[in-house]
């Protein structure tokens, strides 16, 4: 052992080393033992790679997204300080508009029209729809200057050319048009054609604005009277706060007071939940990162007791010995996370241009956000990478301080007495922690408890593994098999630790993966199930821009007289702002019989009587959540000017808008609005009759401007799209669980490598004692089975547990739903296959490098 | 600051503006209000102040009134039917350039309007009214300064051209009904960041209005207003083309003893003098002009002298030109001087 000279020289100085020692002893065994199996260092390596790199894309996508949303927001907003926005498309009364401007503190108000419409028509929901805005120029120029159109050419003498429209480049994209062009422009059921006079240069990217005048925007549009918006700048110096104040008092109900703040703060809540979801997935990526160097590292410090047992009788001491496998750690930690960074802004970069700013999430559209480098998250996500390497390096790095240095000279594998009951009491607590966590309430409007409870119930699910594993295999220990089994399970209840540590890998995965494959599949089959009750009709029509009106009584009662139409119910949708931090919830007037309302109501729970006199809603699940509204409550909603108070009848599953709807009567709506106009239809037909003509049939009845933006759709079709929105913005879940598996395979495989390489001396005594080949294969394959196997069982347990935290914590306090569970068996199968046969396999192909050495060798080494 | 007719007068107009003819009587008071059957109209106030401590400055004020050629069937609220705008510039010797800020806004919601009867302008915070006193007051907040004056007439009323028909082109229809109040007395505050002081001074106020105003020949006009010292008032304007030939010229004169004349196009002359750079635009302005008129038979020369050299506006940012328009003196009398269409052509 020549190397072991060099450590000779130890003892001649100084006891237990000058500070010189730990550092060379730490260079050299690191150096050493990465030079001898540099396979394991990959893995390592790798492991925090990719879940520092998915922590950091998951980040960066989601700024991005944030960002795009900043971006929309106030690019509609214009920049304006404050603005006051009505509550209901409807809008308020134009006299708002004096009165906000006199105001002390208001430098300029520029009133604003601003309604949702669509350019060109309408052939998938969403296409050719842009904002209008009708707005004073000559106020809007010092309040909104972004908003202000510059004419490529004739000056500003188009100003208040009544033809002419200002588009942002977004729309011109979008509308597939040049300046000059001729466009349609329909919104509140009105068409009117405009020329393209220039384009918004201010407006920002992905934006499909258009600009008009605001008088005619009133006129054209059906808006004399009412304002939407008024946008404000204040004078300069002014107390933001007593400006708003004094707004305040004078707005009517059907308005609201928003600030930039307030503006960024609906665009976050827009996707926070949903963000925050994403962010801790990649978290779980890390943290499944870190059990692979732990059981790396683990495995490694195991193999090389007898070295530091040495090293302990040469007089290193304990601390500098826990230092050294600490350094390891961090030093595999900074690699991985380097790469990580590296790994992860590539992943970003590529969602981003593929999927968009959400990664599929439906909020932001694909290819207009800007992915920007964060160099501060980059380096707090290194930072976490290395912390996690180093926290998994220190219960090896303890436990290797700990030896007795006597006992470890000796022995290569566990040290630990076989008859010893492994300790379950410390899992069974953080399981027991996980539970009460579970309880808890949402903190700061997000499910943090809940994602405490799934990690607490992660650790200790691992931590009681290697007491379950005994558990699961006393059975097996009794029973007479033959010898390459019996000599499997008897190495595995003879090494609970390190049994534990390749088990550590499997559960996390396969309970991570598991909980994420349970609420998926639940979700997919609740939102199935309530799109079939949700979809009782043959025909849905809905009309696109039609939010400020849409068909009157008279386009109703035609399309009703459709031939072939046997019931027709109509309803009106308007989105209501009724917080203004909170996005706006959707307000429907509908045909609903008060005596029973679940005919065309998904309801769930207990339902109130409706007292005499009062007017009734139905509020959606998320509503209820959001507003703390339970059967039998009142709320206000500000309609026609006034805030009226109305009675919650009923809670009724909706999965469509996360933020809120509210059902109410068409009848009440008309009264309370006097809006007696409707957004969409639900048509039944008499039997028999041919859907596809009727279809076309009611298109060539409805008014001119609105034939090219009504969207006809079948249940069928409307289904199939519904579940593949779903699908697409769960892509990324898939991906992330996926990641999750071969994570869990490489920690399989690697665990099992080395553990086998470790065992080089074990399999040469059994040569020895008469064990054939073919049986030390056989017991091999035996043990990664029946590995894998009781990690399955395990990680199926805890997988399902958590599935149930997320389901009935985490998706009820993030997005305000419930679903029912069901589990994915086909998946448990396949899982628990591919698990085992990997284990078994990975045990084997490695048994297969250890065995192909000499088997005295490998015995005369040991002695 | 009459370039901003330029804004609103494009196009073929689908309204029937009144029309200027010569011969309508200008009656008063009714005539010192808005005449919103016609194209355009201002009031325009230009002066020199002095401080307590014996400083000057130059001031002007404008309010300017425009009907643009909009649908007037349109009932909203926000039609454009009128449009007011604003304007005030310090020309400040200390400072050695203007200061200036503007008001705009389209008539309405009682945000701005312009009253029919008299004086009584306002756009938002800034306004400009006819006391029952016969006295004008205006006040105007702008950026880093504030005027709050009032100004007195201490003469009649001087109409212009033909009793009040002003013509500015060789058509008859290139004219404005036009009247000035020269030698007004100005008393007031003066606020210059933040610190107000009492001022007085002498001012001129011109009221025009139109529906035809220039001729589509011209790209540009020098205007000339002067208090004499004496109690005379000469007022002097020259539309030029392209070559800088006068398409038209006019004025007049009316001495101390209120004996008036009208100047035709071949009494008035401008020679250009000494010429200034603007280090900004790069745009060259005659700001010392020598200007021949003739008076009573015999030609009267006056060598002009600005204030100080860069009294330049660049207001291409709110969509208007660049120009020169500052305070002025000449021998026995000081004014203000108008020079429009030196860096492109003001387009009509």
């Amino acid at each position: 052992m020549p190397t072991m000279m060099e450590w000779g020289l130890g003892p001649a100085a100084p006891a237990a080393g000058g500070p010189s020692l730990p550092v060379t002893a730490a260079r050299w065994m690191v150096l050493g033992e990465w030079r001898a199996h540099p396979a394991r260092l990959v893995v390592g390596v790798l492991a925090i790679a990719v879940g520092v790199a998915l922590g950091f894309a998951v980040h960066l996508v989601n700024r991005t997204a944030l960002a795009s949303f900043d971006r929309a927001i106030s690019s509609v907003n214009g920049a304006a300080d404050l603005q006051v926005h009505s509550a209901t498309p409807a809008g308020f009364a134009e006299a708002l508009y004096p009165r906000v401007a006199g105001i002390e503190g208001v430098a300029t108000a520029s009133p604003v029209v601003e309604l949702t419409a669509t350019a060109g028509p309408a052939a998938t929901p969403g296409q050719g729809r842009l904002t209008l805005l009708g707005l004073d120029i000559l106020r809007a120029a010092t309040v909104t200057p972004s908003l202000v159109g510059m004419a490529v050419a004739g000056g500003p003498g188009r100003t208040f050319d009544p033809d002419g429209v200002f588009v942002s480049r977004a729309a011109l994209q979008a509308m597939a048009r040049r300046i000059g062009d001729p466009v349609t422009i329909t919104a509140a059921g009105r068409s009117r054609s405009f020329t393209i006079a220039g384009v918004l240069a201010g407006a920002g990217d992905g934006q499909a604005l258009a600009v008009i005048d605001i008088a005619d925007a009133q006129w054209r549009f059906g808006q004399l009277g009412r304002l939407q918006r008024i946008d404000i700048r204040l004078v300069e110096g002014a107390d933001r706060a007593a400006v708003m104040r004094r707004l305040a008092a004078i707005l009517p109900a059907d308005a609201e007071l928003g600030s930039p703040d307030s503006a960024a703060q609906r665009s976050d809540s827009l996707s926070r939940a949903y963000r925050v979801n994403l962010e801790m997935l990649a978290m779980v990526a890390l943290l499944t990162g870190g059990f692979l160097v732990y059981s790396a590292q683990s495995l490694s410090v195991a193999r090389r007791r007898p070295q530091f047992a040495l090293l302990r009788v040469l007089g290193l001491q304990r601390r500098a010995l826990t230092q050294q496998v600490v350094i390891e750690g961090a030093l595999l930690g900074l690699a991985g996370s380097l790469l990580g960074i590296a790994l992860g802004y590539g992943v970003a970069d590529l969602a981003v241009s593929l999927l968009g700013g959400d990664l599929g999430g439906g909020y932001v559209r694909p290819g207009i956000a800007q992915l920007a480098f964060d160099p501060l998250a980059a380096l707090a996500f290194a930072a976490i990478g290395v912390a996690v390497a180093v926290a998994s390096s220190l219960v090896p790095a303890l436990s290797a301080a700990h030896a007795q240095p006597a006992v470890a000279l000796k022995t290569v594998g566990d040290a630990g007495d076989p008859r010893r009951l492994p300790l379950a009491w410390p899992g069974l607590v953080l399981l027991g922690a996980g539970g009460l966590a579970a309880l808890g309430p949402p903190l700061w409007g997000l499910p943090l408890l809940g994602y405490a409870a799934m990690a607490l119930l992660l650790a200790g699910g691992i931590a009681v593994m290697p007491r379950l594993a005994r558990v699961l295999l006393a059975p097996l220990q009794r029973l007479a098999l033959p010898p390459a089994l019996d000599l499997a399970v008897k190495r595995l209840w003879g090494a609970p630790g390190q049994a534990a540590v390749a088990l550590c890998g499997i559960v996390a995965s396969t309970s991570l993966m598991v909980a994420m494959a349970v609420m998926v599949s639940s979700f997919r089959g609740s939102v199935d199930a309530w799109l079939v009750q949700i979809l009782p009709s043959d025909i849905y029509m809905h009309i696109e821009g039609t939010e400020a009106g849409g068909l009157d009584p008279v386009a109703q009662a035609r399309l009703a007289g459709t031939p072939g139409v046997a019931i027709a119910r109509f309803v009106r949708q308007v989105p209501l702002r009724l917080a203004v931090d909170k996005p706006a919830v959707i307000l429907s007037g509908q045909p609903i019989d008060p005596a029973n309302p679940g005919a065309y109501l998904a309801l769930i729970g207990r339902t109130a009587a409706i007292p005499r006199g009062e007017t009734p809603v139905w509020v959606s699940e998320p509503m209820g959540w959001i507003y703390g509204l339970k059967p039998g409550d009142h709320m206000t909603l500000p309609l026609g000017g006034a805030a009226r108070q109305v009675f919650v009848a009923g809670i009724w599953r909706d999965y469509a808008r996360q933020f809120g709807a509210i059902a109410m009567r068409d009848s009440d709506f008309a009264r309370a609005t006097g809006d007696r106009t409707m957004t969409e239809a639900a048509i039944d037909v008499a039997p028999g009759t041919d859907i596809p003509a009727t279809i076309t049939a009611l298109r060539s009845r409805l008014p001119g401007g609105m034939a090219s933006q009504a969207l006809f759709g079948e249940p069928r079709q409307m289904r199939a799209l519904a579940l593949s929105i779903f699908d697409r913005s769960f892509a990324i879940t898939y991906a992330l669980e996926a990641i999750a598996i071969v994570i869990g395979l490489i920690g399989v495989a690697a665990t099992f490598s080395a553990q086998t390489l470790a065992r080089v001396r074990e399999f040469g005594m059994l040569r020895h004692v008469g064990v054939r080949r073919r049986q030390v294969m056989a017991m091999l394959a035996a043990e990664g089975a029946l590995l894998g196997a009781v990690g399955v069982v395990a990680g199926l347990g805890l997988g399902v547990v958590m599935s149930q935290v997320l389901i009935h914590v985490v998706n009820p306090q993030s997005f305000h739903w419930t679903m029912d569970t069901r589990l994915p068996w086909g998946l448990f199968a396949g899982l628990a296959v591919a698990l085992v046969v990997a284990a078994a396999g990975t045990a084997v192909l490695a048994g297969r490098r250890a065995l192909s050495s000499d088997a005295v060798r490998a015995v005369r080494d040991d002695w | 600051m009459k370039w901003l007719l330029a804004l609103f007068l494009l196009a073929a107009a689908p309204v029937d503006y009144a029309v200027v003819r010569p011969g309508v009587p200008i009656v008063f008071p009714r005539d010192h209000g808005a005449h919103p059957d016609y194209r355009t109209e201002w009031w325009y106030v230009t002066g020199w102040l002095r401080t307590a401590d014996g400083g000057q400055r130059g001031f002007q004020v404008t309010f300017f009134r425009s009907r643009p050629s909009v649908n007037e069937a349109n009932p909203s609220g926000f039609a454009p039917r009128q449009i007011l705008f604003a304007h005030a510039a310090l020309s400040d010797p200390g400072l050695r350039k203007l200061r200036h800020d503007q008001r705009i806004a389209r008539a309405g919601f009682g945000l701005a309007e312009a009253n029919v009867a008299d004086t009584d302008v306002h756009v938002d915070d800034w306004s400009m009214q006819r006391g029952t006193d016969g006295v004008f007051r205006t006040r105007v907040q702008g950026d880093g300064f504030a005027l709050d004056l009032a100004l007195a007439p201490t003469q009649p009323p001087l109409l212009q051209g033909q009793a009040g028909y002003s013509q500015k082109g060789p058509r008859p229809q290139d004219a404005s009904h036009y009247y000035s109040m020269p030698h007004l007395k100005v008393s007031g505050t003066l606020t210059e960041t933040g610190m107000a002081q009492p001022v007085t001074g002498t001012a001129w106020l011109d009221r025009e209005w139109s529906s035809s105003y220039l001729n589509p020949r011209a790209i540009g006009w020098d205007w000339l207003g002067l208090n004499m010292d004496d109690g005379g008032a000469l007022t002097l304007f020259r539309v030029r083309d392209a070559a800088g030939a006068a398409v038209w010229a006019g004025g007049s004169y009316r001495g101390a003893d209120g004996r008036q004349v009208a100047f035709a196009p071949g009494d008035v002359r401008f020679q250009a003098g000494r010429r200034w750079r603007s280090p900004r635009t790069g745009t060259s302005y005659p700001v010392a002009p020598t200007v021949t008129v003739m008076l009573r038979g015999k030609p009267r020369t006056l060598t002009i002298a600005p204030l100080f050299d860069d009294q330049e506006l660049d207001s291409r940012r709110g969509g208007g030109p660049v120009y020169w328009e500052g305070a002025v003196t000449v021998p026995g009398g000081r004014g203000y001087l108008e020079l429009t269409g030196y860096q492109a052509p003001l387009k009509m």
